[in-house]
């Protein structure tokens, strides 16, 4: 599903962001990306939707070889990942039902099978009855369900999340969190880049760990370890 | 088609105080040039009215007979810069100086024989009026064996094409400048409208939105701004107009055609403004 081998990122004025990753996250899983901030883990997340272009190494997503991916391939690889993040990056000007129709819309998809999608995907994140609601006025963790609803309304195989619960309260954080969890149990392979290790310690899910773009721990592969100890 | 139709009039909706801004400098830019533009126009119109003027005087020896000079004036009038050649004869002359010179006109009252001589009055096809073509059909006016003197405003026909030149030039290069401003001032404001949505154009690019979708409703509505732009300014032109016209001097409009061209002029700069600004967006981001 996903599958980096010897990524190595650099940023021309920023040195080294990733060394020689390598990894591989098979369909259906879920997945945490932990470390410091600064660590990689956005980065991870921008070469696999192709937002930034690898400096070397192969990274391969839903069959996509995203380092020789030309352009305009870009728009076709990002249909079949759901993307979430910290800020939400919701439309402010339109509600919650049209910021999910969009990303239908802009696929080309046909219109009158919109409407039902939107509904459909609005009540699986449980907004159904806020459809016509502003972000503006929605909660943080409303806001991030519509993000999620729109992330999952073209049905991806992969939901990213970057720090999805980064600025959300407590109670908000475990309703998000357990929303991906049921994403995750119905099929969909869920990548959560966190630094929230109390959430990392609630589920028995794997762990990747960066540690200044190095891959220094990953639960699949290494022997299990004290979570404490982790930073 | 019709997403991006509809994607094009909301951001209308939900920016109507920029896009009127758009409208309105993208109008007033235009205007300026629409002004200089029927200054132009009216230059023109004036330098025509002038070079209508334009005639050749071929003057005929005493005595020539009748017969040559109908044939010559057939001659003359088959030439292909001529656009008339006029047989003034020595009576009609005379009848026409009593008429004009009125303070002459007991001089002419009493003289006892004609002194003015026959003439052919030539002139030229509009397109012809100019040094170099009235010099050459008052050449071959001379060639004609019964024409005693040709006249013509030498001076006054090269000052009137050296005018003509100034014009020329100066609309030429103030008009290109004009237009320039024009095109930079509207391809700065488009510029803003594109920054304004381009939180709206990342969150497209992200939920995999092609380059063209996204351009496709900026390019239309840059044409529609650049469209209701050049109708405003023509219609500011129009008020310009009838001011001038009623206050100051009696002066020509724009052609119909003349009017669609600058509300062509704009729908164009909007357009490609539009996808210059968005272009160099999406390479950026």
């Amino acid at each position: 599903m996903i599958k980096f081998t010897n990524v190595f990122k650099a940023f021309p004025k920023g040195g080294l962001a990733l060394k020689d990753v390598s990894f591989h996250i098979a369909k259906g899983e879920f997945v945490f990306l932990t470390g410091h901030s600064g660590a990689g883990k956005s980065t991870v997340l921008k070469l696999v939707y192709a937002e930034e272009p690898v400096t070397s190494g192969e990274v391969r997503v839903s069959g996509f070889n995203v380092a020789e991916l030309r352009p305009r391939d870009v728009p076709m690889l990002r249909r079949r990942l759901g993307i979430v993040f910290q800020d939400f990056r919701l439309l402010e000007d339109r509600p919650a039902e049209e910021n999910v129709a969009f990303a239908l819309e802009v696929t080309g998809a046909r219109r009158s099978s919109i409407p039902a999608r939107v509904m459909r995907v609005l009540t699986q994140v449980g907004l159904a009855a806020k459809a016509q609601a502003y972000p503006r006025e929605l909660s943080g963790g409303e806001q991030q369900r519509v993000a999620i609803a729109r992330a999952l309304v073209n049905e991806p195989s992969v939901l990213l999340a970057d720090e999805p619960t980064g600025n959300l309260d407590e109670r908000a954080t475990r309703g998000v969190f357990q929303l991906l969890r049921d994403i995750n149990a119905s099929g969909t392979a869920v990548v959560m880049a966190t630094h929230d290790l109390d959430l990392v310690r609630q589920a028995p899910y794997r762990v990747i760990e960066l540690q200044e773009g190095a891959l220094v721990y990953d639960s699949a592969v290494d022997e299990p370890r004290d979570q404490a100890a982790t930073p | 088609m019709n997403l991006t139709i509809r994607e094009a009039l909301l951001a209308f909706r939900r920016a109507p105080l920029l896009s009127a801004l758009s409208v309105t400098t993208i109008a007033f830019s235009l205007f300026v040039v629409g002004l200089f533009g029927l200054v132009a126009v009216n230059l023109q119109d004036a330098l025509r009215g002038v070079a209508e003027r334009v005639e050749i005087v071929a003057y005929l020896l005493p005595g020539t007979p009748i017969e040559s000079i109908t044939l010559a004036e057939k001659d003359i009038e088959a030439f292909p810069e001529v656009y008339s050649a006029v047989y003034v004869s020595e009576d009609s002359a005379l009848a026409r100086a009593r008429a004009e010179l009125v303070e002459f006109r007991d001089v002419l009252q009493e003289l006892e024989r004609n002194p003015l001589p026959a003439s052919i009055e030539v002139k030229l096809k509009p397109r012809f009026r100019d040094a170099e073509h009235v010099n050459d059909v008052a050449d071959r006016l001379r060639g004609f064996g019964f024409v005693d003197d040709v006249r013509f405003g030498r001076d006054w026909v090269e000052k009137l094409d050296r005018l003509r030149q100034i014009a020329a030039a100066v609309g030429l290069v103030v008009g290109a400048a004009f237009a320039v401003v024009a095109i930079i001032i509207i391809g700065t404001t488009i510029r803003m409208a594109v920054l304004q949505r381009s939180r709206e154009i990342a969150i497209m690019r992200l939920v995999g939105a092609t380059n063209g979708f996204i351009r496709r409703p900026f390019l239309l509505q840059g044409a529609i701004k650049g469209m209701l732009g050049g109708l405003v300014a023509v219609g500011l032109s129009y008020g310009a107009y009838t001011l001038i016209n009623r206050w100051l001097i009696q002066a020509a409009f724009f052609s119909t055609v003349q009017a669609l061209a600058i509300v062509g002029f704009g729908t164009l700069i909007g357009l490609f403004g539009s996808a210059a600004s968005v272009g160099r967006h999406l390479r950026r981001v």
